[in-house]
């Protein structure tokens, strides 16, 4: 296990260095499904710095939804958090009351399915103006003004009229940049975005993440971008950490990630990705489908059963978080697999 | 649930959110036994009835449990376990013929809805609409004041009255299971309409059909046993739960509650177990459909 | 559409008496046999020698000016007897429809907002509840409340508005009991479901807090439910009634009606049947628009399938 304070200093001691406005160090999560607990999250560390913004990157069971929900407390009910998760050097999880209805509205996640998580029944002036008049004792002219004015920077012009709608009268696109103006009309300093494009078709999602991409360097907002696109990540994100089985197995600068990976399974994703420039006679699949926190071995590397470079040292303990050239990695052997996983693996 | 319109339970959404309710094992499996005694007496009721359930003994009216009477007897002095017995025959009869028949053609209904889809999907909703404007009971009173009172006129009515409720419920069922791309590929593969429905649509909607069935008969008891009690179903002296109730609702007032109450506990006692099971049948028929 | 439905109802309805075995005079007159004067009456009336969609037209326009006939049994016009016991099965319903919202939607929310005890035990209540038919409902009532504890009387309307609603509650509530005990339990299960959707996530986390949550965005949108099913229980209200007057000796249409139904007084039947039908269909047309208000992705004319 590697030790949490290591990690975070490590984090912090790059370029453009300033105190982390997030700071995650050891968070395990354990909800209780059908009676039993199960692991989630495992050791999970990471941090953000203001402005800064993080991808996390996974596939489905990674437990990168789960981290953000832990972020925001939006977990299920029963759940046992461990560890620590520091909102500008505050214990989140400590807060109650007013104290945590202010750290929510410093925090604005954006969900996957603007459909679902909107009220079908309420109009779109009240889902956007709600928060400003509950928690900030803003008027409700003053509420729909700044609303509107919002409506405009995400690229919707008839603010007024479209505010008297409901959500069904939306497309899911518009639905989701609706979304993300109400989460910026309380002036976060975090976004967390949720696979905010991955519910719509594709041209709407180039237009939403050059909206979000836009507003956010805008505003200066840090932002932690959750996906299981690798590659938009990269694109968007100063660093990307990588998560399997509810573990973080990568941390890198986005622009290193796809050449010089430091994980077996990140160099994996990026090489399963179908590539438009080249022609290839196989799609590169990972062999085994994804496991998630719970299901993974307890004394050994979790992606050991799938990994083409899994040696005995990687299944006799769990392995920690070790720095690499700037970058975190959980592979014992990143050090000497250095230069061979960019690129195709071994078969 | 004593209403002519079940329309609110068995409507999927609806009844889903009955379903939401976490009760234990225990109350299907105490369910499950009641449904099965009930059943066994009412098959086997003439044959286990100590006494002649219709013999009249003035003398005997109202004596409480005494010796092998273990009920006693009831306003015309006869032996009010043996007309209970006996009653079971037509209290669980009637309800019976009333779900095979409006079982069948709802399902019927909703399958060539389904299957046809515009026009015939159209003119049968249309029919149907227009069937929802009768409460069952009240069509059973229409039937009966035409033709009659008796069983057949008013089990025919609600059968009536409850079909497009299953067709309704069964038609959103059958539209998602046509609609699924395996029936495409049958009949790419030159598979008959009828052959399709039968062996693809009714069996891959059978849990739902079944749910609908148990649920249909515990509102199916009570209607008939409400139209008994009106005097308008089951004839006196004939024993049915229904018509003991009326019969022996006087002695309420005079003291002489258990011919009366004896009946109704009965009635409640399978319709409860008949909606538990059909409640854990629903849900079984949602899981099913994932 | 509802309004098609009520004239294809009535037609059934007018057509009643020839679906009755033997001929319309024979069904009209149920059976009994008549002076032949008093047959040429009849046949006038109903213009019994005209064409059936022409004898349909007329009777439809009877009925629609207020003429529903005369009841064979008591020689007196329908309307007459169908005014005269109309209020007290209004009230009636009235009565049991004001117990089912306030106690049937209190015991849900109640059951739904709050995990635990209170809420085991509603379950439990409501589902033996959801069971008892309004006629067994209505013996043990008397039972308890009439015979052993004397708070109300067993039978009759009473004299007087305040006797009047003292004789009407028994009834009112053997009628309320089981569709009180639905509503209660879609209450619970439709708040404790909106509770769990999405949206309400997306309120939590952006700090709106509790007490707002739980009107705007978990009761509001339970209501549609809510108001569904207590639109339904209420407008099957209207038929069961004919229940309880019987076992209250309550002399009201329903039970006017049962009795017509047994001495096969056409006429009456008819025209009670009418006023029902349409009254079914009025209460449906209202949970309908009401349905439609709550609602906004729903338009008034379709239904939710």
């Amino acid at each position: 296990m590697s030790d949490p304070a290591t990690v975070s200093a490590l984090q912090s001691a790059a370029p453009a260095a300033g105190a982390p406005l997030l700071d995650i160090a050891g968070l395990t999560v354990l909800l209780e499904v059908h009676g039993e607990n199960r692991a989630v999250l495992r050791d999970v560390s990471l941090t953000v710095r203001p402005g800064e913004a993080v991808g996390l990157v996974g596939e489905s069971g990674s437990g990168k939804s789960m981290t953000a929900r832990a972020i925001d407390r939006l977990l299920p009910r029963g759940a046992e958090v461990h560890g620590s998760i520091r909102f500008g050097g505050s214990d989140v999880n400590r807060l109650a009351g007013a104290d945590l209805r202010r750290y929510r509205n410093q925090v604005a996640m954006i969900f996957q399915d603007p459909r679902a998580h909107t009220n079908p029944v309420r109009r779109i002036g009240d889902f956007m103006t709600e928060a400003l008049q509950a928690n900030l004792a803003v008027s409700a002219a003053e509420a729909r003004r700044r609303a509107i004015d919002m409506l405009t920077q995400v690229g919707i012009d008839d603010g007024a009229r479209r505010l008297r709608q409901y959500p069904h009268q939306m497309s899911g696109g518009m639905l989701q940049r609706v979304m993300i103006a109400a989460a910026l009309l309380t002036k976060p300093r975090l976004l967390l975005a949720d696979e905010p494009t991955t519910a719509l078709d594709v041209t709407t999602q180039a237009e939403v993440m050059a909206i979000l991409d836009g507003l956010r360097r805008e505003f200066g907002l840090a932002m932690l971008f959750i996906t299981h696109d690798l590659d938009l990540a990269a694109a968007i994100c100063d660093r990307t950490a990588v998560m399997y089985a509810g573990q973080i197995v990568e941390i890198r600068a986005s622009a290193l990630l796809h050449d010089d990976p430091l994980h077996p399974y990140t160099a994996a994703l990026a090489a399963a990705r179908p590539d438009i420039a080249q022609t290839a006679p196989r799609l590169r699949a990972i062999p085994g489908r994804p496991l998630s926190a719970f299901e993974a071995p307890p004394q050994e590397c979790a992606f050991a059963q799938r990994c083409p470079y899994a040696t005995d040292a990687c299944r006799a303990d769990v392995p920690g978080l070790a720095e690499l050239d700037g970058g975190l990695s959980r592979c014992v052997r990143a050090h000497e697999l250095r230069g061979r996983l960019g690129g195709a693996p071994d078969e | 649930m004593s209403t002519g319109v079940p329309a609110a339970a068995i409507d999927a959404p609806r009844f889903r959110a009955l379903t939401s309710v976490r009760a234990t094992g225990a109350a299907g499996v105490v369910s499950a036994i009641v449904v099965v005694a009930a059943t066994f007496v009412a098959v086997f009721g003439p044959l286990l009835a100590p006494y002649d359930p219709e013999l009249p003994n003035l003398d005997l009216a109202w004596i409480g449990p005494t010796g092998g009477h273990l009920l006693g007897f009831d306003v015309q002095g006869r032996d009010v376990l043996s007309r209970l017995l006996v009653g079971a025959q037509t209290s669980m009869l009637g309800p019976l013929v009333v779900v095979i028949i409006s079982m069948i053609t709802g399902v019927l209904l909703a399958i060539v809805a389904a299957w046809r889809r515009g026009a015939a999907d159209a003119v049968i909703s249309s029919g149907l609409d227009i069937l929802f404007a009768f409460p069952g009971i009240l069509l059973a009173v229409l039937a009966t004041a035409v033709f009659g009172a008796g069983l057949p006129a008013a089990a025919i009515a609600l059968s009536l009255a409850y079909m497009p409720y299953v067709a309704r419920v069964l038609r959103g069922a059958a539209f998602r299971e046509r609609s699924q791309p395996y029936v495409a590929a049958l009949e790419v593969q030159g598979a008959s309409a009828t052959s399709i429905c039968l062996r693809h649509l009714i069996p891959n909607t059978l849990p739902l059909i079944v749910a609908q069935a148990t649920i249909l008969f515990g509102y199916a008891m009570i209607d008939l046993a409400a139209i008994s009690f009106l005097g308008l179903g089951v004839q006196p002296p004939r024993p049915d739960w229904g018509v003991m109730i009326s019969e022996n609702q006087t002695g309420i007032v005079q003291g002489y509650p258990l011919p009366a109450l004896a009946p109704g506990l009965c009635i409640v006692a399978v319709v409860v177990a008949v909606n538990v099971l059909g409640e854990r049948l629903f849900e079984q028929a949602q899981t099913a459909r994932g | 559409m509802l309004l098609v439905s009520l004239l294809v109802a009535s037609f059934l309805i007018f057509a009643a008496m020839y679906l009755a075995p033997g001929n319309p005079v024979a069904a009209l007159s149920g059976g009994r046999s008549l002076p032949p004067s008093s047959l040429r009456v009849l046949e006038q009336r109903y213009h019994l020698n005209a064409p059936f969609f022409a004898q349909y037209w007329y009777w439809l326009d009877n009925v629609l000016h207020g003429n529903l006939g005369i009841s064979i049994t008591l020689r007196e016009n329908v309307s007459t007897l169908i005014a005269s016991r109309i209020w007290t099965t209004a009230g009636l319903v009235l009565y049991s429809s004001v117990l089912i919202l306030v106690f049937g939607i209190g015991m849900g929310l109640v059951a739904g907002l709050r995990p635990g005890m209170l809420d085991t035990s509603t379950v439990i209540i409501t589902a033996i509840s959801a069971a008892i038919p309004a006629f067994v409902a209505a013996i043990v009532l008397i039972l308890l409340f009439a015979v052993k504890l004397g708070w109300f009387p067993a039978i009759g309307n009473g004299t007087g508005l305040v006797d009047n609603i003292r004789h009407l509650t028994l009834p009112a509530l053997a009628l309320a009991v089981s569709s009180l005990a639905i509503v209660a339990r879609v209450t619970r299960a439709s708040v404790r479901e909106e509770g769990e959707r999405e949206h309400v996530q997306t309120a939590v986390s952006r700090g709106i807090p509790a007490r707002q949550l739980i009107r705007r965005h978990v009761l509001r949108n339970a209501a549609i439910p809510i108001t569904t099913i207590a639109g339904i229980t209420i407008a099957s209200l209207i038929a069961v009634a004919a229940v309880v007057e019987t076992a209250f000796s309550l002399n009201g249409l329903g039970a006017y009606l049962v009795q017509a139904a047994q001495s096969k007084d056409l006429a009456v039947v008819q025209g009670i049947s009418l006023l029902l039908v349409t009254a079914f269909v009025v209460v449906n047309l209202l949970v309908d628009m009401l349905y439609a208000w709550l609602d906004p992705r729903v338009s008034l004319g379709s239904r939710a399938t």
